[in-house]
Order: C-alpha cells, then sequence, then structure tokens
C-alpha cells in the first residue's frame, strides 16, 4: 500500500513538472529522485510530451498519466522542484509532500491577465527595435501584439483546436499591421508583423526539440518539433492569407 | 544604437518571463540573463561575425549565467535559459519561413527554414556544450577531493 501512495506521488510531480515546460530529462529525474528518497532505488519512468509511464521496479505494475494540455509556467516548476529537493532532505513526509503537490495542482497563473498581456504588448513592440525597425513603429507594435496576444489567449478559450486559435490570432494581426501601415501611422510592415508574432511563435519548442534530440529523447524530439511546426505553420498560414486578401 | 538595444532587450526578456510565469523575484535576473545573452550577439554580428556563430557564443554565456543563477537561487536552470535564449531564438525567422511557404516563394523559404534550423541548432550545441563542461569541472573537482 505504500508503494500506491509513493507512485502517486511521483506520478503527479512528473505530470505537473511536464504540464508546467519542464526538460523531459529533468521530469524523469525528478521522479528518480523522490523514489529514492522513499526508498526505492530501481524505480522505471518513460517520459515523452504526451505521457508519463512510471513503475516502482520491473515485476509491479506500471502507473500512466496522460498528458493533454501543455503549456510553459515556470512557477509551477520551480515551486515542484522545491518539494523535491526537500523530499530529498528528508524534510517532507510521503503524505505532506502530496498534499502540497495538490495544492499546487490547484493554482492558476500567477500572473493576472491582464499583466500577461501588457507584458506581451511590450515585448512585441521591443522585438521590432531589435530586429532593426524603427522607432516610429514602435507603438504600432506595442498595439498589434498587445491585441493579438489577447485575441490568442480568447480564441484558445472557445476554439478547441489550438492551431486554429493561433491562426485566427495571426490573421487578426496581419489585418492590423496593415491597417496601421494604411493609416501611415507606421513604416515597416514586415518589421510590424515580426515584433507582434513574437509572443506566438514556437522559438522555445523548436530549440527544445533540437536539445531534446541531442540528448537522445528521441521521441519527444520528434514531437516536440512536430508541434513547433504546426504552430510556426498555423501563424505563418495566418499573415499570410492577409497578404493575399489585400 | 547598442543602448537601445540593451534597453529592449532586457524589457523583452523580462515580458516573456512573465508570459511564461517565471517566479516574481527572479525576474530582474531573468531579464539580465537575457540582456548579456543578446548582447554578445549583436555585438558579434555588428563585427561581421556569421549568425550561427554568433548564436553559440551568446548561447553558451546565457547557459553559464544561468548555470550561476541556479545555483545561487536553488531554482532550475530552465527558468533562467528560457528568458535567456527568448531575444537569440528564429522565432521571426521561423515564421517568415512560413509565410514564404504559404505564398509559394519556395526558394527563399527552404533558405529561411535551413537558417531558421541552424541558428536553434546553435542554441542547443552551446547549452549543452556549457552544461558538459560544467559537469567536467565538477567530476574533475571530485576526483581531488578523492
Amino acid at each position: 500500500m505504500h508503494n500506491k501512495e509513493i507512485t502517486k506521488v511521483c506520478l503527479l510531480a512528473g505530470k505537473l513538472m511536464l504540464q508546467g515546460g519542464a526538460e523531459t530529462y529533468r521530469v524523469e529525474d525528478t521522479m528518480m529522485r523522490i523514489a529514492v528518497a522513499f526508498g526505492i532505488d530501481n524505480s522505471q519512468s518513460h517520459v515523452t510530451p504526451t505521457g508519463i509511464m512510471f513503475s516502482i521496479s520491473e515485476t509491479e505494475p506500471t502507473n500512466f498519466v496522460r498528458i493533454v494540455e501543455r503549456s510553459t509556467d515556470l512557477n509551477k516548476v520551480t515551486l515542484v522542484n522545491s518539494i523535491s529537493r526537500n523530499i530529498s532532505n528528508g524534510a517532507l513526509s510521503l503524505e505532506e509532500a502530496g498534499a502540497a503537490l495538490k495544492v499546487i495542482e490547484k493554482q492558476t497563473h500567477a500572473y493576472p491577465i491582464y499583466l500577461q498581456i501588457v507584458a506581451a504588448a511590450l515585448a512585441s513592440g521591443c522585438f521590432t527595435i531589435m530586429f532593426n525597425g524603427q522607432w516610429i513603429d514602435f507603438i504600432p507594435a506595442l498595439i498589434v501584439g498587445g491585441t493579438g496576444f489577447s485575441a490568442m489567449i480568447y480564441f484558445h478559450r472557445v476554439v478547441e483546436i489550438r492551431f486554429f486559435a493561433e491562426f485566427l490570432a495571426s490573421l487578426l494581426i496581419g489585418f492590423f499591421s496593415y491597417f496601421f501601415i494604411y493609416m501611415e501611422f507606421g513604416i515597416e510592415l514586415d518589421k510590424i508583423i515580426i515584433g507582434s508574432v513574437m509572443p506566438m511563435v514556437p522559438g522555445l519548442l523548436i530549440t527544445n526539440a533540437v536539445r531534446d534530440l541531442m540528448a537522445g529523447h528521441l521521441v519527444s524530439g520528434l514531437s516536440k518539433s512536430a508541434e513547433a511546426f504546426l504552430t510556426a505553420f498555423a501563424i505563418g498560414a495566418g499573415v499570410a492569407v492577409v497578404f493575399l486578401i489585400v | 544604437m547598442i543602448i537601445e538595444q540593451l534597453v529592449t532587450s532586457f524589457i523583452a526578456a523580462a515580458a516573456f518571463s512573465v508570459i511564461f510565469n517565471a517566479p516574481k523575484n527572479r525576474l530582474i535576473q531573468c531579464g539580465l540573463v537575457g540582456m548579456l545573452g543578446w548582447f554578445v550577439y549583436t555585438i558579434c554580428t555588428v563585427n561581421g561575425i556569421d549568425a550561427v556563430v554568433a548564436t553559440v557564443a551568446a548561447s553558451i554565456l546565457v547557459a553559464v549565467l544561468s548555470q550561476l543563477c541556479a545555483k545561487f537561487y536553488k531554482t532550475p536552470i530552465i527558468i533562467f535559459t528560457v528568458s535567456g535564449i527568448i531575444p537569440l531564438v528564429p522565432g521571426g525567422l521561423a515564421y517568415d519561413a512560413m509565410r514564404n511557404f504559404v505564398v509559394n516563394d519556395y526558394n527563399m523559404a527552404i533558405q529561411l527554414a535551413a537558417k531558421a534550423f541552424l541558428i536553434s541548432g546553435a542554441i542547443a550545441i552551446g547549452l549543452v556544450f556549457s552544461e558538459i563542461i560544467n559537469q567536467m569541472i565538477r567530476k574533475a573537482k571530485w576526483k581531488k577531493i578523492q
């Protein structure tokens, strides 16, 4: 019965970290460390972006958790990491660790939505300057980037399929940027669009995918590249539709 | 020109760590790591060094700084690397490549896609390389103690 509880805690910790965007090897490592801290030496785990398989030992039953929703939530990764650190230190018992993880599971985003939108808008404006844009394009990129990011959050809630939400949001970004150029409120259409789509593009996913491939996590690497490719395709298609229409 | 790049890259990296929900008291450090990485990248590219090589140099610096921060604050290294490499990642290139694919300009699209792939490989190499160096240093120290 003790084994059952340990498996539960390990799986919950792994699930929270994977949903928060932790690296594959870190998830495997954390789950095994927690198991070792509770006296189980040869646990087995196999982590992919869409599911976790974990077994206390070779002859015990294997447990499986499916991961549907993935986002980047570094706060959760940090919290779970410090819990696993405390477990290794012996500062947390099995029950306490399970309770603490359940609290983290219920926790929502650390920053309110409006703050995230402001951050996305600021990042869009700054990226326009970083890609050698001119300061006159800063304000249009700020507005378009903020609108695009809030549109993505909204569509993400309404539309079930993520890539369609990204497509619609980048369609909006294309239209708004074109509108600003048309009103002669900006100079370079390309710089405004590139800055505004930056909060949505899967640059991080691409890099993580290559890194996973290098580390030998071939399944994770390939599935992450597929996800990154689809996202980039959705964004590129959304903007391209605007180019085709106008 | 350098100053505006520094300020904008700091804000961009810190803003991205807000979007990625980094812990509140680490935002400044995330911004600084991103700023220094972008600083190295711009200095290299302005002096005519190839973008891929510049990215490797910048991401090695980002990884080293992140390792120091991770050790100092006892947080997972991913918090700092994620915001640190955000200015470097070829998101704009990936988007540009896809846009060219969609409007049937395959020559341009393949070129851009290859470049985006190389740059993301360069970032990954920089991160992994500094990790290996770190492990080697750790192992060397361990042997000395033994």
